[in-house]
């Protein structure tokens, strides 16, 4: 029965679970909402852990992926009037494509090229999103994006928006852990150890850091699909650098040894600006200094965090 | 086995090695000796790939490896075992051993795996009792077991050793060499041994080669070289 808990499947289910759980105790819309975004973010943060905990690689340019995601099945749906089902596979397709043709060059390289490249690509989507007014709209966004119907049942509602989006968050835990605790996900660690060392006893460097790449630009664009078909407007704000940048926090503020240091991270910092809006124009000011004060007595991360908190570090 | 046809090796546009040829027959232990900086680990890394400017011709069981990227002439069947071990230390050392099985590792041939980390618990007893242990808190001694043994789990035919000796206390020295020479002799394993530690690299070799700048300036049998003055003068400090 233990042994059976520690599968990726297990802990995919019981993610699934709790997050349900989550949902009747909490039943509030607004609050509901909030988790959708925490669902979303942590398909998108899952993915970075893959490639900067694991690999060691360091991608700023997820926004932009998330980015592609959103907008190609926002103009598919809404521009050329194709289905949902159609426009899904062609976005994720569309992100893929571009995280291959940035990757390849960059992942040749030993060091942090991929962060430069990837900085590159964020400021030329986030342009082309602004200035290609016939698609995008420009920076004032377009909106009536349609809402995903499965089965017949139309998402229009943030409860079924969220076991949809939960649904597809435990999918992708399910996956990722699995990769973790394959032979690949060996190899990935041996990588950001030593790059030269896993070269030499048999592993391919350079496609396997351009695959675990691409699969994260993958999750990113699936979490921009889930958020384009959510909040059905999008505009070219939500896809900068800054949101690259925050991203990359949560991973480092949970902690990048693990993957549920990702989905711990991305928990404290969507619902922390929540909870500091009670202390209105200082939200960003106390939100700073919390960061700092987890980034001071944590370096390494939140996850595996002893309850209650002990000072570590005096006992050598 | 091996045979290296004039190889130069270059970082960036120094030439770290002049024309260098050798040739190793399968089943010897051969060795290599030199001072700080003449170019051995150049040499091994040129074998397995690491060194991108490389001209001449590195010929394994008749096959050009010259120019080959390193996955690749691991999976031709040449591993090293890394100057200053190079082990992933954050990860325990049944990680380390299985990481080597990297490239015929699937889930269909487990059995093989566990066949073969048994097999390495047998040659080093002691990397069995400390398998869950991370390879970074190991002794120096079982962190050199450790990254032979993840050289020997790719199943290599050619097993190139950069330095085993550095750092490690005579005994353990002497056992590890011990297992080597057992292992060569049960499984016809082909070695080819960089050393500094001229004394022990010819005690347990067959033939050997000796360079100085990036040049072989010698070469013979194992009895050769330890009577020879040169090599006695230089690196055994006896006149």
């Amino acid at each position: 029965m233990n042994s059976l808990l520690k599968t990726s499947y297990a802990k995919a289910c019981l993610t699934f679970i709790f997050s349900i759980i989550l949902m009747v105790t909490l039943r509030n819309p607004y609050y509901v909402g909030v988790l959708v975004f925490l669902g979303i973010y942590i398909i998108i943060t899952t993915g970075l852990s893959l490639l900067m905990g694991y690999t060691g690689q360091i991608s700023l340019g997820q926004a932009a992926f998330f980015g592609i995601g959103a907008y190609t099945t926002g103009i598919l749906t809404t521009k050329l009037h194709m289905p949902i089902i159609l426009s899904f596979p062609l976005s994720f397709i569309l992100t893929v494509i571009i995280a291959f043709i940035v990757g390849i060059p960059t992942l040749r390289l030993k060091g942090h090229y991929l962060a430069m490249a990837t900085l590159g690509l964020g400021e030329i989507v986030h342009i082309v999103f602004n200035e290609l007014l016939s698609l995008t709209g420009g920076p004032s966004g377009f909106g009536n994006i349609p809402l995903i119907k499965i089965f017949g049942i139309e998402l229009d509602n943030d409860f079924k928006y969220y076991i949809f989006v939960w649904a597809i968050v435990s999918f992708i835990l399910f996956l990722s852990l699995n990769i973790v605790h394959s032979r690949i996900g060996r190899a990935l660690k041996a990588i950001h150890k030593g790059e030269i060392t896993a070269s030499t006893i048999g592993i391919n460097t350079a496609r396997l850091k351009l695959y675990i790449f691409v699969l994260g630009a993958g999750y990113a664009s699936v979490a921009g699909f889930l958020y384009a078909h959510y909040i059905t407007f999008l505009s070219p704000g939500t896809f900068s650098l800054r949101f690259s940048i925050l991203l990359v926090t949560m991973v480092a503020v949970g902690g990048m040894e693990n993957i549920w240091g990702a989905v711990i991270g991305t928990s404290v910092l969507t619902v922390l600006p929540e909870y500091l809006r009670f202390f209105k124009d200082f939200d960003i000011l106390i939100y700073g200094i919390i960061l700092m004060a987890i980034m001071l007595t944590r370096p390494e991360g939140l996850y595996g965090i002893k309850i209650p908190l002990k000072r570590t570090g005096n006992n050598g | 086995m091996l045979t290296v046809r004039s190889l130069k090796s270059y970082y960036e546009s120094i030439c770290a090695l002049k024309a260098v040829s050798l040739h190793i027959e399968k089943g010897e232990i051969v060795t290599l000796i030199g001072a700080n900086g003449s170019g051995k680990s150049t040499l091994l890394n040129s074998i397995i790939g690491l060194i991108p400017r490389i001209t001449g011709t590195i010929l394994f069981e008749g096959k050009e490896i010259q120019g080959l990227s390193s996955y690749t002439i691991v999976k031709l069947g040449i591993a090293l075992a890394p100057e200053g071990r190079q082990l992933f230390s954050p990860m325990s050392v049944l990680d380390n051993l299985i990481l080597g099985t990297y490239h015929y590792y699937s889930f269909k041939n487990r059995q093989k795996l566990n066949d073969k980390i048994e097999w390495i618990f047998e040659l080093f007893p002691l990397l069995g009792k400390r398998k869950k242990q991370l390879a970074g808190t190991l002794s120096g001694g079982e962190q050199q077991m450790l990254s032979i043994s993840r050289a020997l789990m790719s199943e290599p035919r050619l097993l190139l050793l950069d330095e085993p000796s550095t750092g490690l206390a005579p005994k353990i020295i002497e056992n590890i060499f011990r297992t080597l020479t057992e292992l060569k002799e049960k499984t016809n394993l082909t070695i080819f041994l960089v050393e500094q530690n001229v004394n022990l690299a010819l005690d347990i070799c067959q033939r050997g080669y000796v360079i100085e700048t990036g040049q072989i300036i010698l070469s013979g049998e194992k009895e050769e070289l330890m009577n020879n003055k040169e090599v006695l003068r230089a690196y055994l400090g006896k006149e």
